[in-house]
């Protein structure tokens, strides 16, 4: 019976592993990563993931073996309460491994985070994230955000591929988070916070923008759409956009502007 | 003191033991006594437990089959959703979670390890006859009611309980019209909370004061057994972070009722009306929060972490190994727990500067941990394992804290926590932390004292049954959750509609029937739990063979607790002692002629 516990505990690894083995091939794993900085973060997960696969396999195999060798085999224990060199080396080591993971961080973190590093000081669309929509601004014509030629999308942000995009990020009521999954993109939205995210996107296609944050009851469905497309076909949309915006109702057959303007009387 | 003055066997059993004279109320309800508190602590905390897990189960049925009428919601659904067909409403399926993980964290994790094993464990164990302030020690349990009153009261208001999620970050969770759980729902959580603290607050303060001053004579402190150790640095913990916690809830009870503005920032407008004058900040709650929830992690684990190493030590026969770096590492946690608060705000808006720092003192405090489980294998190798009910929960914890050590890792690093933030990874390493950490160390906990507060051993072999079924069943239902974080669920959605997300559905399928395997499998304990108080076999005064103080007082212990106070010659951990045959050697005997040669040093 001794030998059947730790069978039973070397179900744990065995467990996990075929957990990880398994997911990639059921599309179990991380999003497929279309952004320029996305490479580097999933590099320093896959690093993460096989130092701790190793640490936890040694780990799991001492303690199966353990348990299978000293299981309830009678006679005394061995008496002895600690080992100075055994604490030295095990605290040594691992305290090695932790300020190397950390400190190979930094330049990614650095890299996305710090205002330095943003390829652009001038936001190219703000992000205005309210229950349960997300409400994205482009300057307009103008280039400057909050002036009447704004051109308004609602739960769609478009952006030029191959481009880095920057984001004005506000919140107009409580807390929500700009999450693309896609771009390894998350920033929460702080309402009376503007807070500067900016991404690369190098694929164009439609990809998931997700809330992040819990922002009331409709949390699950704060959904949008993050669009890449080409640069002529962004600026195509931007001026389809700004079309339709100035579009007042009438067909735009009227050329000489007279009937439009009576119309907004 | 009187004499004893008892009818039949019970006056005539303890005829040496020091009690008073007392009615069934002040003896078993308004009681003074540590062990009865501990006991009254034990029972509220596991009937919380049983409502906080079929909150959680709720939470899974929804995840399983999602906004249905064809699977409504087993039992409760018609009742209560009956004009819906029994599928719930997003905004109850929001405070399914708020509730389940409030309930688990204030009424069941923190109050079972200090309230319920601080309070039996630590005068039996310094060889005290009681606490040091018996009457603080009775109010701090009483103050758990309006808590849990409160609490429960909030289901019934007009909104329904909060709904903003544990953390309760404002402005969703200060803002009234923000959501139906934050109508009166919020501020009776606010409240309920503030009396959890103030209950912890005394029990802390008693736990420091007992263990400084009322350790029997030759109890130093580095005889102390891992247990009192842990309990010792969480009331310190505690003591440290409280009030933090305590001016937070009551920032957040003002803000709410007398207008006040903490958390809210300028000109905001929630669902369509002013949300008052402004001028806060949202992230001073984060900060203010996690200063005292992250230290509440550990609070969390620090006493499983000494629960395991006594039961560990017993039952592999063999000396705690490294006794002192695993005291210091106790410690090492408790001090870095409290510069590591910010690791949750990484992607906050918190200054990306100062989270490289955090993330260097969470990396930090992952050293501890794994000088702590490569002592728990040292201590199991060359030893003379016993496989008791004990020992199984205690092994699983250790093999499970490694998962949910390892998984915290990522966390720590800011740019995979960036992907990975509020995702089911975090889910599914809370759950590794708290439920197979520190419900593993609970229920190793049960199986071990149960003797001691009851006087009767637990059923074994259902024991057993109980611990492979919730052993595969906890990690059939947590370990996916990774798998589900990777993949960029975010958490708290009561549906995934995106196609993107729909290869996921058969995972959470399968978690869902994981967990509700697991919550099945607890039936068994319940009912070895109760079988056994009154069928359970009779166990003697040291049924496991184990060193400490308690295993010296007879079971259940009197009022008191000790005949006379025992007198301490050596630490905790001497088994396999070539002193003596047998293999082991309490810290109580002493041993005729050499008695001092055992007190050897590390």
């Amino acid at each position: 019976m001794q030998k059947f516990w730790s069978l039973l505990f070397l179900l744990v690894p065995i467990f996990s592993v075929a957990v990880f083995v398994i997911a990639p091939s059921q599309h179990w794993w991380l999003p497929d990563n279309v952004s320029s900085y996305g490479a580097d973060v999933d590099h320093l997960f896959m690093v993460i993931l096989w130092i701790v696969t190793i640490a936890f396999l040694g780990t799991q195999a001492i303690l199966v073996y353990a348990l299978f060798q000293f299981g309830e085999r009678g006679g005394k224990a061995q008496f002895i309460h600690t080992n100075h060199k055994l604490e030295f080396w095990w605290t040594l080591i691992p305290a090695g491994i932790l300020v190397f993971i950390a400190f190979y961080q930094f330049n990614t973190w650095l890299d996305i985070k710090a205002q330095k590093n943003f390829p652009k000081a001038q936001p190219d669309a703000e992000v205005l994230a309210g229950q349960f929509e997300w409400r994205i601004r482009y300057p307009g014509t103008d280039s400057i955000i909050g002036t009447e030629d704004d051109i308004i999308s609602l739960n769609n942000l478009h952006v030029p591929v191959n481009e880095p995009f920057m984001i004005r990020l506000r919140s107009r009521d409580v807390l929500h988070s700009f999450f693309l999954p896609n771009l390894r993109v998350k920033q929460d939205a702080v309402p009376g916070m503007t807070i500067p995210v900016w991404f690369k996107p190098m694929k164009e296609g439609d990809f998931d923008l997700f809330c992040a944050e819990l922002c009331g009851w409709g949390h699950y469905k704060m959904r949008g759409m993050l669009t890449v497309q080409s640069r002529a076909a962004y600026d195509q949309w931007l001026k389809d956009q700004e079309k339709e915006q100035a579009f007042t109702g009438l067909e735009q057959a009227s050329t000489d502007g007279k009937a439009k303007q009576e119309v907004t009387q | 003191m009187s004499t004893a003055a008892l009818p039949g066997d019970w006056a005539h059993e303890h005829a040496h033991a020091d009690h008073h004279e007392m009615s069934f109320l002040s003896r078993y309800v308004f009681s003074t006594d540590h062990k009865i508190i501990g006991i009254q602590f034990l029972f509220s905390t596991l009937i919380f437990l049983i409502l906080g897990g079929l909150l959680a189960m709720a939470v899974r049925w929804q995840l399983a089959f999602g906004f249905s009428s064809e699977h409504p919601m087993p039992i409760v659904g018609k009742t209560l959703f009956a004009h819906t067909g029994g599928q719930i409403s997003p905004e109850f399926y929001t405070m399914l979670f708020t509730m389940h993980a409030t309930v688990m964290i204030f009424f069941v994790v923190i109050p079972m390890l200090a309230g319920a094993f601080g309070n039996f464990t630590i005068p039996l164990m310094i060889g005290a006859p009681d606490m040091a302030f018996p009457k603080l020690n009775m109010m701090s349990y009483w103050f758990m009611w309006p808590a849990f009153v409160i609490m429960m009261a909030s289901f019934f208001v007009e909104g329904g309980a909060a709904a903003a999620g544990w953390t309760s970050y404002p402005p969703l969770a200060s803002v009234p019209q923000a959501a139906p759980g934050s109508l009166t729902g919020q501020t009776l959580w606010l409240l309920s909370l503030l009396f959890v603290g103030v209950s912890s607050m005394m029990g802390s303060l008693n736990y420091i004061t007992t263990i400084v001053n009322m350790r029997a004579p030759g109890m130093h402190f580095f005889r102390m057994p891992m247990t009192i150790w842990a309990l010792f640095i969480t009331a310190i913990l505690q003591v440290f972070a409280l009030p933090v916690l305590t001016a937070a809830l009551f920032l957040g009870v003002i803000e709410r009722t007398l207008g006040t503005s903490f958390f809210v920032p300028d000109n905001l407008v929630v669902n369509n009306q002013w949300a008052g004058p402004g001028g806060g900040r949202a992230l001073l709650w984060q900060h203010l929060f996690w200063f005292y929830s992250h230290p509440a992690v550990y609070i969390m684990i620090l006493p499983g972490m000494g629960i395991v190493s006594d039961v560990i030590a017993t039952f592999s026969r063999k000396p705690l190994f490294g006794y002192r770096p695993m005291v210091y590492s106790v410690a090492g946690i408790a001090g870095l727990g409290f510069l590591v608060w910010a690791h949750h705000m990484f992607v906050s808006g918190l200054n990306p500067l100062l989270a490289m720092g955090f993330m260097v003192s969470t990396m930090m405090i992952a050293l501890p941990s794994a000088v702590k489980v490569f002592n728990w294998l040292a201590t199991l190798w060359q030893g003379n394992v016993h496989f008791t009910s004990a020992m199984l929960n205690a092994v699983a914890f250790v093999s499970m804290f490694i998962i949910g050590g390892l998984s915290g890792i990522f966390m720590a690093a800011t740019p995979v926590d960036i992907h990975i933030h509020d995702t089911y990874f975090i889910v599914g390493h809370i759950h590794y932390v708290l439920f197979t950490g520190s419900i593993f160390a609970i229920f190793a906990g049960i199986y071990y004292w149960f003797p001691k507060m009851f006087g009767r051993t637990m059923n074994e072999f259902w024991g057993k049954v109980h611990f492979i079924g919730t052993f595969i069943a906890a990690n059939v239902t947590f370990f996916p959750m990774h798998i589900l974080g990777v993949g960029g669920l975010p958490r708290r959605y009561a549906a995934y509609e995106s196609a993107n997300l729909a290869q996921f559905q058969g995972l959470n399928t399968l978690i869902t029937m994981g967990a509700f395997t697991l919550g099945l499998i607890q039936i068994i304990f319940v009912i070895n739990f109760f079988a056994s108080l009154f069928l359970g076999q009779k166990a003697g005064r040291n049924p496991w063979h184990a060193n400490t103080l308690e295993w010296e007082a007879p079971s259940p212990p009197p009022h008191g607790n000790f005949e006379k106070t025992p007198t301490v010659y050596r630490g905790p951990y001497e088994f396999a002692s070539p002193e003596v045959e047998e293999d082991y050697l309490p810290q109580a005997r002493k041993l005729e002629g050499g008695g001092a040669a055992s007190q050897h040093a590390h």
